[in-house]
C-alpha cells in the first residue's frame, strides 16, 4: 500500500471524525440504542439467571458481549446509511471520479466504522460497569474490543453493499435489521440449552454465536483459547464473505 | 353539518394520505412492522424459558404473553412514524398550504392520527394472526380479539398525538426521529415484555405506575385469559389519560406554529 493510499484512507477517517466532532448529535441514537437495550433487557429479563442451568448469577455480565456488538452492528450499518446519503446527493461520484482506487475508498469507510464503533462500546461497558457487570480482565476487555471492530467491519461491508445496490436511504431498514437479527439470532437472551427449538437451531449455525462467546467468556470467567479461535475465525469468515460482497459493489458502480 | 362532514372528508383524505405514504416508505413501515416481528420472534425464542419461571402467570406459551407487547411496541412506534412525516410535511411545506386551505386545523391534525390508528388496526390485526398462525390463540375468542384490536387501535391514535405535539413545535423530523429511543425507554419500564413481578427494581416499581402497563395489560388479558371488565377499564382510562395530554399539547403547539408561523 503506498502512501498515496494511506492518504486517502486516512481523508475519509477524518471525515468521519469531522462529521462527530461537528454533528455531536449523530453519534447519539448510536450510542443511545444499545444502552437502552441492555439496561431494559437486564430490568425486564434479569431473573432469567434463576433458570436451572442458566450458569451465571449476572444477568449484566451475560448480556453486556450483545449489548457491546449490537452497537458495532448499529456503528456499521449507519456506515451504509451515510453512504446511501453521499449517493443520492453526488458526493460518492466526486470520490469515484478521484484516482483512488476503488478498494482504498472501502477501506477509508470500513475502518472509520471500526473506529466509531468504540464509541458505543465504551458507553455500554461503563454503563455496564456501573450497574454490577463483572471486570472481564485487561485481556477480556482488549479482546471485546478487537471483536468490537471487526464486527463493526463486517456490518459496515454488509450495509455498504446494500447502500451500493439500492443507491437509497430508504433501505436503511434493510442494513439495521439484518445485523440486528444476526447478532441477537445467537445465545444473545439466553444459553444454548434454554433457547427454544428453532432459535436453538439458527444459533447452533449463526457464525455470530461463536463471537458473542468468546466475547462473554471474559464476563462469565476466564478467557480461553478455544472460545477465543472459534469466534475470530468466525469473524474472518465474515469479513471475507462481505468484504467481497461489497468491494464487487465498488467497482461495479459508476460515477 | 355540511362543515362537519366536510371537516370528515379532510379527515379521511389526510387519514388515507398518511396510511398510503408509511406503506409506500421502507423506513416509516418497517418500524412498525418489521423491528417488533423480529424482535417478537427473538424475545420468544431466547427468553420462552422464562414460563418456567416461579410466579410467571399462566399462559400457554410465552408467544401468547409477549403479543400484547409486540402490539404495544407497533402501536408506540407508528404514533412516533407519523409524528416524522408529519414533521416531514411541515419541513416540505405542505403543512403551510394546508394551513392556507379553508379547512379546520384540527382537521390536519386529526386526519394524521387518523391515519396513525389505522397502522394500529394493521398492526393488531398482524400479531394477532401471527398469534394465530403459531400457535397462540386469543383465551377470550372473538370479544377477545375485538377489545386486544380496540384498544392498540386507539392507544395508537393517543401516542401518535405526543408525536404530532412534538412535530408541530419543532417542525423537525429528525428531533421526532431522536425520540426512537425513548419509546424503548418507556417500553421497558413497562410490563410489555414480563410481568411486573418478575422485573428487577428499578424497572419493576416504575412499570407499576407507567400508565403503558395498565394499556398493555388490557390488550394481554383477553389474549391469555378472556375480557376482564376491570382490566379493559384501566386500560381505556389510560388511553384517555394519554389522550388528554397529547390534545392539550398538540393544542398548545398548534396555536404557538400559527401564531409565530414556526
Amino acid at each position: 500500500m503506498n502512501r498515496r493510499n494511506l492518504a486517502t484512507i486516512a481523508a475519509i477517517v477524518d471525515r468521519s471524525k469531522n462529521e462527530l466532532i461537528r454533528v455531536p448529535g449523530a453519534a447519539i441514537p448510536g450510542v443511545l440504542a444499545p444502552t437502552i437495550f441492555f439496561l431494559g433487557l437486564n430490568g425486564v429479563f434479569g431473573n432469567l439467571t434463576q433458570l436451572t442451568g442458566f450458569g451465571s448469577d449476572s444477568y449484566a455480565s451475560f448480556l453486556v458481549p450483545v449489548s457491546v456488538l449490537q452497537g458495532a452492528g448499529f456503528t456499521g450499518a449507519a456506515t451504509g446509511v451515510n453512504l446511501a446519503r453521499d449517493i443520492e446527493g453526488g458526493w460518492l461520484d466526486r470520490l469515484l471520479v478521484s484516482p483512488a482506487p476503488r478498494w482504498v475508498l472501502l477501506t477509508g469507510m470500513v475502518v472509520a466504522a471500526s473506529l466509531r464503533a468504540f464509541i458505543p462500546a465504551t458507553a455500554v461497558l461503563l454503563v455496564a460497569f456501573a450497574v454490577g457487570a463483572h471486570w472481564p480482565g485487561l485481556d477480556g476487555l482488549l479482546l471485546t474490543y478487537a471483536m468490537v471492530a471487526a464486527t463493526a467491519a463486517v456490518a459496515a461491508c454488509y450495509a455498504i453493499s446494500l447502500a451500493l445496490r439500492y443507491k437509497t436511504q430508504s433501505a436503511a431498514p434493510l442494513m439495521q435489521a439484518g445485523m440486528l437479527a444476526l447478532i441477537l439470532m445467537t445465545t444473545a437472551y439466553a444459553p444454548l440449552r434454554l433457547l427454544e427449538g428453532w432459535l436453538q437451531d439458527v444459533a447452533e449455525v449463526n457464525p455470530m454465536t461463536p463471537v458473542v462467546d468468546a466475547v462473554r467468556q471474559g464476563f462469565l470467567g476466564t478467557i480461553g483459547w478455544t472460545d477465543t479461535w472459534h469466534g475470530v475465525v468466525a469473524l474472518l469468515g465474515m469479513l471475507t464473505v462481505m468484504a467481497v460482497l461489497s468491494l464487487r459493489g465498488m467497482r461495479r458502480i459508476t460515477a | 353539518m355540511s362543515g362537519l362532514r366536510a371537516n370528515l372528508r379532510v379527515v379521511g383524505a389526510l387519514g388515507m394520505r398518511s396510511v398510503r405514504q408509511t406503506f409506500r416508505r421502507p423506513q416509516l413501515i418497517a418500524p412498525i412492522v418489521i423491528f417488533p416481528t423480529l424482535l417478537l420472534a427473538i424475545q420468544t425464542g431466547g427468553a420462552g424459558s422464562a414460563v418456567e419461571l416461579p410466579g410467571f402467570p399462566p399462559v400457554d406459551s410465552f408467544l401468547q404473553f409477549m403479543l400484547a407487547g409486540a402490539m404495544m411496541q407497533s402501536l408506540m412506534l407508528a404514533g412516533n412514524s407519523g409524528g416524522i412525516a408529519l414533521a416531514v410535511d411541515i419541513e416540505m411545506g405542505f403543512t403551510d398550504r394546508l394551513f392556507a386551505a379553508p379547512i379546520s386545523r384540527f382537521t390536519i391534525v386529526l386526519g394524521r392520527l387518523v391515519g396513525t390508528a389505522a397502522l394500529g388496526l394493521f398492526a393488531a390485526l398482524w400479531f394477532l394472526a401471527i398469534g394465530l398462525v403459531f400457535g397462540a390463540p386469543v383465551e377470550g375468542g372473538v370479544p377477545g380479539a375485538l377489545v386486544a384490536i380496540l384498544l392498540t387501535t386507539i392507544g395508537a391514535m393517543s401516542i401518535g398525538g405526543i408525536g404530532s405535539a412534538i412535530a408541530l413545535r419543532t417542525g423537525q423530523a429528525s428531533i421526532v426521529q431522536g425520540l426512537f429511543p425513548l419509546v424503548f425507554v418507556v417500553l421497558f419500564l413497562s410490563t410489555a415484555f414480563f410481568p411486573e413481578q418478575l422485573m428487577v427494581e428499578p424497572a419493576r416499581s416504575i412499570a407499576a405506575y407507567n400508565p403503558l402497563s395498565f394499556v398493555v395489560e388490557g390488550i394481554r388479558e383477553p389474549i391469555v385469559e378472556g375480557v376482564d371488565a376491570g382490566d379493559t377499564l384501566a386500560a381505556l382510562a389510560a388511553v384517555a389519560a394519554i389522550s388528554a395530554f397529547s390534545l392539550l399539547l398538540s393544542a398548545r403547539a398548534l396555536r404557538h406554529r400559527l401564531r409565530t408561523g414556526g
